[in-house]
């Protein structure tokens, strides 16, 4: 009896799963190790081997790991000082951080983009003070400063979600067991905290390593990620084929790099992630 | 039990306006089981706080074996804390959670493995090293935050609520265990709780709080039998607190029946509480038919006047099976007396209740509404 309503609480999440995620992924496999011809190749995968490309995969890991390394160290000393104010204020600064969020992303690159241009806003302000101009547009800086602005509410949110869930007494424990400020840091809060840190690595570094719109829109043409090369096979190219085995090839980058999170996490006990 | 370890002089303490300690003094002698016991928010946990570092108090000292560490960080003072639910640190295994103290401090291996194995023994959880805090039931894992702050040879231990989170069997078990623990490590213990059983079973000295103030410092003995104002009486054991009146030393009216007590120096005339414990009630029952005057009725009264002077009838209105006891509601005089007995007196029966002059516990009755709260000299 039970069996039977619970297929209908089931059944929809199953079609969804099977349609949106299963078949797709399936297709992607399937073009990335054919031809056009429908024959078993590795031709694909291996087109990542071009100069070119791995000169794209190489700036995508750099500038994601330099994104999240920054986003990390500017959101960590963020969320501890939320984690120490009264609750009326840190809702309000957590708000004025999220705010950002609800604009479209597109929209927030877009404007970085004037502000950032040849003769854009910071140029012209910059300008009128008699100061140098900042060219960083259609340069890896300009993208890193996009990652940067546009993933770090990522990275902040399960850091402060992390600290706000350590007992203020197991703090104290600390305290009173002779610590000091530094030591009880290190040995206790960041201990504690790490699950939020690494669900924001993750949060942040996965995005940053797909991305070709925050290259697109600040990069020119001058500058190609992964994402963009990737992208570039679909919509201008039109090699399904090629496009997937790259896509192929990103994944198992991302999977790796996951991997190597988990295992972090899981040396520093049985933590759950957040999020 | 000698010189006092720590002394708390003209502790005031007030968060946002809301004064929670007034002028609280009072001593821990070396070697004591010292209790904090009061209704929440009376501020025994403000005061062990401020003793163990974590709140500074507004005004008054904080006397440490001589010196004042009022201000002082809690990781430099030689005293550690048992939280409420533990604080364990959930990353860490049972052993690395016992070496805190002693890494911070920076002892040497081979003497942080033997205190870990000290301790463990000490709190009966041998073989325990390697498992995580997660892994433990409740009772266990106090035993660990005790053997966590124990191995640091604190001269103080500072417990707060340790046993709130435990069911009753467990909660027993641990009130013997904590006084064996005292006893071995022959250290002071203070310790907070708002269960006055708990008070009762383990302190050498129970300091009773109200709203900031101390309302009696005593052994449990003497709180329990002499309880100094209405506040004590109600919040140890249960009490019939009857409004009276001190006709002169050792006579004591209540609703209009005159009463032989013990106590003396109320004055002539003067309003008083009266405080009778449930268990000290006498019960005569009354044969259903024996009316006021006749026979059977002064027999009986003769019999109550050999001892006590003074009695009231009245009528049992419930009655509840305890186990140990039956507790029963009289009602007598319009005022709903609770009594104890071992003997069963089913509702309806009328009877004739009397007190023993030496259980009847006369104390001054408060002026105003405020002066409960007022605070006694600890030295009285």
């Amino acid at each position: 009896m039970k069996k039977k309503w619970r297929i209908w609480l089931d059944g929809p999440y199953l079609i969804w799963t099977a349609a949106f995620i299963i078949i797709p992924l399936l297709m992607i496999v399937y073009f990335g190790l054919t031809d056009k011809t429908g024959a078993f190749t590795w031709s694909n995968i291996l087109q990542m081997g071009t100069p070119e490309r791995l000169k794209a995969l190489f700036l995508s890991l750099l500038l994601s790991l330099i994104a999240t390394a920054i986003c990390l160290l500017m959101a960590y000393p963020l969320a501890l000082i939320l984690n120490n104010m009264k609750a009326g204020a840190t809702g309000f600064i957590t708000t004025i951080f999220i705010i950002p969020m609800w604009m479209n992303s597109l929209l927030r690159i877009l404007a970085w983009q004037t502000l950032l241009e040849r003769n854009g806003v910071i140029n012209q302000l910059l300008g009128m003070m008699h100061l140098p101009k900042l060219y960083i547009i259609n340069t890896p800086y300009a993208i890193a400063l996009g990652m940067i602005y546009d993933f770090l509410p990522f990275m902040l949110l399960p850091i402060y979600n992390a600290l706000q869930k350590i007992d203020v007494n197991v703090v104290n424990a600390a305290y009173d067991l002779g610590a000091n400020r530094f030591q009880t840091f290190w040995k206790v809060i960041f201990p504690l905290s790490l699950p939020g840190v690494i669900s924001g690595i993750t949060m942040v570094f996965v995005p940053a390593l797909t991305t070709f719109v925050i290259s697109d829109f600040l990069g020119g043409s001058k500058v190609l990620l992964i994402g963009n090369v990737i992208e570039q096979q679909f919509t201008q190219v039109g090699n399904w084929n090629v496009g997937s085995g790259l896509s192929l090839v990103l994944m198992i980058f991302i999977l790796i790099s996951m991997a190597i999170m988990q295992h972090y996490d899981k040396d520093t006990g049985e933590s759950t992630t957040t999020l | 039990m000698s010189n006092k370890l720590i002394d708390l002089q003209h502790i005031t303490k007030a968060f946002d306006g809301n004064v929670v300690l007034d002028d609280l003094n009072l001593y821990i002698r070396e070697n004591e089981f010292l209790t904090l016991l009061g209704p929440s928010g009376c501020g025994k946990t403000t005061t062990l706080r401020i003793m163990g570092g974590f709140e500074t108090p507004d005004q008054g000292r904080v006397i440490f074996d001589g010196a004042d560490i009022t201000s002082l960080a809690p990781n430099k003072r030689q005293l550690n804390t048992v939280f409420q639910k533990y604080a364990l640190f959930t990353h860490m295994t049972v052993a690395d959670n016992i070496a805190f103290g002693l890494r911070i401090r920076k002892k040497t291996d081979a003497y942080i493995k033997d205190k870990i194995k000290y301790a463990l023994k000490l709190v009966n959880l041998e073989g325990f090293e390697n498992r995580t805090p997660d892994s433990l039931s409740g009772g266990q894992q106090q035993r660990i935050a005790i053997a966590r702050a124990i191995v640091n040879e604190p001269k103080v231990l500072l417990l707060d609520e340790p046993l709130g989170a435990l069911d009753l069997k467990l909660r027993q078990d641990m009130q013997y265990e904590l006084i064996r623990l005292k006893n071995e490590l022959g250290i002071t213990f203070i310790y907070v709780t708002h269960d006055q059983e708990e008070a009762l079973t383990m302190s050498d000295t129970i300091v009773v709080m109200n709203q900031g103030y101390i309302q009696q410092i005593g052994t449990p003995e003497d709180i329990y039998n002499e309880p100094q104002n209405a506040f004590v009486a109600d919040f140890i054991g249960d009490s019939n607190i009857v409004n009276g009146m001190m006709i002169q030393d050792k006579l004591v009216e209540i609703f209009g029946v005159k009463y032989d007590c013990v106590d003396t120096g109320f004055g002539t005339n003067k309003p008083v509480d009266v405080v009778i414990r449930p268990e000290d009630v006498e019960l005569i029952s009354l044969p259903e038919d024996a009316q006021q005057g006749s026979e059977e009725y002064q027999n009986i009264v003769s019999r109550i006047m050999q001892f006590n002077h003074g009695f009231f009838e009245g009528t049992v209105s419930h009655i509840i099976f305890k186990g140990m006891h039956y507790e029963m509601e009289v009602q007598a005089r319009g005022f709903e007396w609770l009594v104890l007995s071992t003997r069963m007196f089913p509702v309806g029966t009328r009877v004739l209740m009397s007190v023993d002059p030496f259980n009847i516990q006369i104390m001054h009755k408060p002026e105003s509404e405020d002066e409960k709260a007022v605070s006694m000299d600890p030295e009285a």
